[in-house]
């Protein structure tokens, strides 16, 4: 039975703990005393104004949003206008993962930074994962599917495809009237795997 | 970079769905990330407290939130064991297999313990004075009766009306469902259906 968690992304989220985690190229607007080691090729102990950094999306946000923001952050390119154009063009045939794992959830974050841009990048968003919706669920309702596409998907994406795969699972195994069988728990299934490679390995 | 370590201990949690022996090395390292950032921001807080040396702030302002970031992850990290073990009592029942316990610590066996008390408790009060169990039946029996083969040993068992019989590998037999349930989810019995 799964246990759900009540609200996404909440903050026990691990999804959303591992795409904050992304680096995003900040400069600095206020000198940061006694922090020069974040910056690796600096040798002084400040961090000083005009500094380009890499902060990760946890660290750059929370800056960001301070009264008097102590860094200015750069928007991915991934979510700017070149990409973005590219994706209009055609978003099926792009390997999403290999931009981010967590393209969708990365870009929510993202989108705050640019007041500018914030209508357009959630448009950008919400039409790229429409149109790649479909491929999406075309894959999982054919049990043939390669076993390789999955890594090819981005996280939201990825999930999804292997729910649709289930559901259609479990739907063929409900039209063969063949549900009432007992099964084995799964978390036994791979304790027993476990102890097969131990057993094989010693 | 601060947070690093937080990460590692999340990216352990995602990559892997079943619960590992509990990563307490990481898990101090992570807290002394901490110790030291609060150390340091003390003694920075203090300075500008007393010299008012306002250009230290956005340096504390910045651990500040790496503190935050560090207590998400070991929260989380937690919290996320613990669901795993909740959903584990509903599968495999109110003993955990012994690969499993050897993974957990101490307070995590307590918090088991006490879930199956209340979950116990919960169950005796549902129905009249006989209690109902929540965790048999997961999809709708359609038989009271059905068919199992035994594929471990598993030794005496007794039934509701007193009976004893003995599971022997390799052995059929044809059993109460609300019996052999929990037995099939643990993989002693093996459903055989017609």
């Amino acid at each position: 039975m799964a246990c759900c968690q009540s609200y996404i992304p909440d903050y026990f989220a691990i999804t959303d703990i591992l795409s904050t985690e992304e680096r995003i190229s900040c400069k600095i607007e206020v000198e940061l005393p006694g922090l020069g080691f974040l910056d690796s090729s600096c040798q002084s102990e400040n961090l000083k104004v005009g500094t380009k950094v890499e902060f990760p999306l946890w660290l750059a946000e929370p800056l960001k949003n301070l009264q008097n923001s102590v860094v200015s952050v750069d928007i991915p390119k991934i979510y700017k206008e070149g990409y973005r154009e590219i994706l209009e063009a055609d978003a099926e045939v792009i390997v999403l993962s290999k931009w981010n794992p967590f393209y969708y959830e990365l870009g929510m974050h993202v989108r705050k930074f640019s007041d500018r841009d914030y209508e357009i990048i959630t448009e950008s968003l919400l039409q790229t994962f429409k149109s790649r919706f479909q491929l999406v669920m075309d894959w999982s309702q054919n049990a043939m599917s390669d076993p390789t596409l999955s890594i090819q998907l981005p996280r939201l994406e990825r999930d999804l495809f292997l729910i649709g795969q289930q559901a259609k699972i479990r739907l063929v195994e409900w039209l063969k009237m063949g549900t009432n069988e007992l099964v084995v728990s799964e978390i036994t299934t791979n304790l027993k795997k476990r102890k097969r490679e131990q057993y094989e390995f010693d | 970079m601060y947070g690093r370590k937080g990460f590692k201990l999340i990216s352990e949690l995602d990559l892997y769905s079943d619960i590992l022996p509990f990563n307490e090395a990481l898990i101090k390292e992570v807290l002394q990330e901490m110790q030291s950032l609060y150390d340091a921001n003390v003694a920075n807080s203090n300075a500008i407290r007393n010299d008012n040396n306002m250009a230290l702030l956005p340096s504390v302002q910045l651990r500040h939130i790496a503190l935050k970031r560090n207590k998400r992850c070991i929260l989380a990290y937690i919290y996320n064991r613990m669901r795993k073990l909740k959903e584990l009592r509903w599968e495999l029942g109110s003993i955990l297999p012994p690969e499993i316990n050897t993974n957990l610590i101490n307070a995590e066996v307590q918090w088991f313990q006490s879930y199956n008390k209340s979950l116990a408790k919960y169950m005796r009060s549902l129905g009249e004075d006989h209690g109902f169990n929540l965790t048999t039946n997961m999809v709708p029996p359609k038989t009271l009766y059905v068919e199992v083969k035994c594929v471990e040993d598993f030794g005496k068992l007794e039934l509701d009306d007193g009976q004893v019989i003995l599971l022997k590998k390799n052995t059929y037999h044809l059993l109460p469902r609300s019996v052999c349930e929990p037995l099939i989810r643990q993989g002693i019995l093996e459903h055989k259906s017609t």
